[in-house]
C-alpha cells in the first residue's frame, strides 16, 4: 500500500457494519467503539461474551461481532457471574445503563463486585431512563426535570443521587473502578485509556473492573447535543467527579 | 454401585453429578439446604462448580449466564425461592435454554410455612413467570426415584432445550431411604449443541436471547416453542398404574409422596376386600391427560378421587382429562399438614356409601 493510501482509521473489527439505532447526539455510539477498540487492541474479539442490559443499549448485540447474552433488566452481573465461572477463560463484560444498574440491578451488581467477580462492567450514567422516554432514574440530578418529576427532583422525596464509583469503592474487593465522562474529545482519550484499563485487568485475572462513563441523552434532556455537552460538564462533573475510585494495585495495602 | 441410605436431598445432589452436571447455584431455604450443603464439599471433588448467590434473583440469573456455555447447570430451592426465579426461567424458556430447576415444596402462599406441600402444581405445571411457555415438570415419589427423575431431567432439558422442573414435597427432601446409583448415566445421544455462546471463532455471533421487537418474529418464537410442547406431550408422559384392576370401582389420582400415603390406604383396603386403583403421573407437564381419561371411563370405574397436598390444583387438570364422563371426587390437605392414610381411607368410604345409595336409588 502506498504512503498516501494507508488506512489511519477504520471500523474497529469487534463492530459490525450495522447502523446503529441511537438518536443524534448521543454518546452510545462512542462508548461502544471504545469498547470494541479495547478488544480489538488486545486482540480477544473472538474470545469475548457480551452481556446486553435492558434500556437505550438493548440492542448493542447487533452493533458488535461478539457472542453476546441479552440479560433481563438489571440482571447482566448476574448472567456474567454464571457465564464467567463456567468459562474462566473467556472475556466478558455487561454493558449498563444507570436505570439498569443503579435501580433495578443495585443487588447484582454491589455482589458481583463484592465477590470479585472477573469481568468488566460498562456504566452508561446519563442520569435518565432513556429508552423509556426520559423518567427519573436514581442517578437524576437534584432539580433535574424528568417525566416523572416534572418540577425536578425533588431530593427532600426522592433522595440524592447515588454515585455508583463512590458505593463500589467502600467494598474491598473489587479490582479497578473509575469515572470517565466522553463529552470532549480530551475525555474520550481519557475514557479510552481506562476502558482499555479495566479489560487488561479482567485479563491479568485482578479481578471486578467497572468503569461509569458519564453520558449525555440530548433526547430526553430537551437539548442540542452541544447543549448537552455543555450542560454534562456544568451539571454531571461537579456532582459525579471524575477519577480513579479504587486500583487494585494501589488498595492492596488496604485490604 | 451399591445400595446407600441417603437422604433426599443429598441424593439428588449427588444424580445431578451423575448426570454431568458442572455448575451449581444456589441460596439457602429450608426444606432443601442440605443439597447446598452437600455441594459445597462434592463440587470441589469432582473439579464442578459450586457458588451461593446473593439471591434467588440473582441465582437464576446466574444460571442463565452458566447454561448459555452449554454445559450441565442447576439450582434447588423451595417455594418462596422458586417464585423469585421466575423471571430468568421466562426467559430461559424463551430462549430456549436447558437447565433444571428443583423446587422442594413447602406450604405457601406467602411465606407460608415450611413443612412438605403441593401447592406450588398450578405454579410450576401452568407457566409460573410471563410469557407463552410450558416447563416439563417431574414429580418423583421416593428418594430412587428422585435419583433416576434428575438425571433424566438434565438429558430432557438438553433434548428440548428448555428448563426442567423437579418437584418434590418437603417429605422428598428430609426423608432418608435406601437408593442406588448408576455407575455411568446411560442416555440416548442427543444433537451437539450447535447454540451455545463460546466466542464468535470464525463464525457469526451467537446472540441468546429471547427478545424479538418484531411481532411476527416473536410469535414465531411462541410457535417454535409451542411445538416442542407438543413433541413432550407424544413423547415425555410417564406415569405408573397401583393395583388397577377390573374390580376397582374407584380410580385415585395422586402424585409424589402423596401417592405412596395413598398406596398404604389402597393395600390396607384391599386386606378388608375393598379394590381400589390408582393413577399416578409422574410428568405432570406433559400431563398424561388421555391416560387418565382412559382409565376413568373404564365400565367398572363409578369415581375419581384426587388426592393432593393443595386446595384442588392438580384436580382441575384431572377434570379436563375425565371430560365430566365421571364424577372427580376430591380430597386435600394443605399447608403442611400430611393426609394419614386413614383419611384417605374414609374418603373412599364415603364414596362407597355414596355409591350403594345411588345403585339403590337407581333400582327403586
Amino acid at each position: 500500500m502506498d504512503q498516501q493510501n494507508q488506512t489511519i482509521f477504520a471500523r474497529p473489527d469487534a463492530m459490525t457494519e450495522t447502523v446503529t439505532h441511537y438518536c443524534p447526539g448521543c454518546t452510545h455510539g462512542i462508548i461502544h467503539r471504545l469498547v470494541a477498540e479495547a478488544l480489538d487492541d488486545l486482540g480477544v474479539r473472538e474470545n469475548t461474551l457480551g452481556v446486553a442490559p435492558v434500556g437505550c443499549s438493548v440492542l448493542i448485540y447487533n452493533y458488535f461481532d461478539t457472542d453476546f447474552l441479552e440479560a433481563p433488566h438489571g440482571r447482566a452481573p448476574a448472567l456474567a457471574t454464571g457465564f464467567k465461572r463456567m468459562r474462566p477463560d473467556m472475556v466478558v463484560f455487561t454493558y449498563q445503563g444507570d436505570g439498569d444498574l443503579a435501580s433495578i440491578g443495585m443487588s447484582e451488581i454491589i455482589h458481583a463486585a463484592n465477590r470479585g467477580e472477573k469481568f468488566t462492567t460498562i456504566f452508561v450514567n446519563n442520569t435518565i431512563y432513556g429508552m423509556t422516554g426520559g423518567q427519573m432514574a436514581p442517578t437524576t440530578l437534584p432539580g433535574q426535570v424528568t417525566t416523572t418529576c416534572p418540577a425536578g427532583r425533588d431530593v427532600s422525596r426522592t433522595g440524592y443521587p447515588i454515585r455508583m464509583v463512590e458505593l463500589l469503592a467502600a467494598l474491598a474487593t473489587p479490582a479497578y473502578l473509575q469515572r470517565v465522562s466522553v463529552h470532549t474529545p480530551q475525555h474520550i482519550i481519557q475514557a479510552k485509556k481506562a476502558v482499555r484499563k479495566a479489560f487488561e485487568y479482567q485479563l491479568e485475572d485482578r479481578g471486578f473492573s467497572l468503569i461509569e462513563l458519564l453520558s449525555t441523552c440530548p433526547t430526553n434532556w430537551g437539548m442540542t447535543p452541544s447543549e448537552a455537552s455543555k450542560w454534562l460538564a456544568e451539571n454531571l462533573l461537579p456532582y459525579y467527579p471524575l477519577g480513579c475510585y479504587k486500583d487494585f494495585d494501589k488498595a492492596e495495602g488496604d485490604k | 454401585m451399591a445400595r446407600v441410605l441417603m437422604k433426599g436431598n443429598e441424593a439428588i445432589a449427588e444424580a445431578a453429578l451423575k448426570a454431568g452436571a458442572e455448575g451449581y447455584f444456589c441460596y439457602p431455604i429450608t426444606p432443601q439446604s442440605e443439597v447446598a450443603e452437600y455441594l459445597a464439599k462434592r463440587m470441589d471433588e469432582v473439579g464442578g462448580l459450586f457458588l451461593q448467590g446473593e439471591s434467588e434473583l440473582a441465582v437464576a440469573n446466574m444460571l442463565f449466564g452458566a447454561a448459555s456455555t452449554g454445559k450441565r447447570v442447576f439450582t434447588t430451592s423451595s417455594s418462596p425461592g422458586i417464585s423469585l426465579m421466575q423471571e430468568a426461567i421466562s426467559y430461559m424458556a424463551g430462549a430456549q435454554l436447558p437447565c433444571v430447576i428443583v423446587n422442594i415444596m413447602r406450604g405457601g402462599p406467602g411465606l407460608g410455612g415450611i413443612l412438605p406441600a403441593q401447592s406450588d402444581y398450578f405454579q410450576s405445571v401452568k407457566g409460573g413467570g410471563h410469557g407463552d411457555y410450558r416447563l416439563l415438570v417431574l414429580a418423583p415419589s421416593t428418594i430412587q426415584e428422585s435419583v433416576d427423575l434428575m438425571m433424566l431431567a438434565f438429558h430432557l432439558a438438553d433434548k428440548y432445550r428448555n428448563p426442567v422442573m423437579m418437584i418434590g414435597d418437603g417429605m422428598i427432601g428430609q426423608m432418608m431411604e435406601p437408593v442406588e446409583f448408576p455407575d455411568h448415566y446411560e442416555e440416548p445421544e442427543l444433537p451437539e449443541k450447535s447454540w451455545v455462546a463460546t466466542g464468535a471463532v470464525g463464525r457469526k455471533p451467537h446472540v441468546i436471547k429471547s427478545l424479538f421487537l418484531d411481532p411476527y418474529m416473536l410469535e414465531k418464537n411462541s410457535w417454535e416453542l409451542h411445538e416442542k410442547y407438543d413433541q413432550m406431550k407424544k413423547e415425555e408422559v410417564r406415569y405408573e398404574l397401583y393395583k388397577v384392576s377390573a374390580k376397582n370401582k374407584i380410580m385415585i389420582v395422586s402424585y409424589g409422596t402423596t401417592a405412596r400415603i395413598c398406596q398404604t390406604a389402597i393395600d390396607q383396603l384391599e386386606k378388608e376386600g375393598i379394590s381400589v386403583g390408582m393413577f399416578r403421573p409422574i410428568t405432570l407437564f406433559p400431563f398424561p391427560e388421555p391416560q387418565i381419561h382412559k382409565e376413568a371411563i373404564k365400565k367398572n370405574i363409578n369415581d375419581v378421587l384426587v388426592v393432593e397436598m393443595s386446595t384442588a390444583q392438580m384436580m382441575e387438570d384431572v377434570e379436563k382429562a375425565v371430560l365430566g364422563k365421571k364424577p372427580v371426587n376430591f380430597f386435600g390437605r394443605t399447608g403442611g399438614v400430611v393426609p394419614a392414610p386413614e383419611e384417605v381411607k374414609e374418603q373412599i368410604m364415603m364414596l362407597i356409601e355414596k355409591q350403594k345409595k345411588t345403585k339403590a336409588k337407581k333400582k327403586a
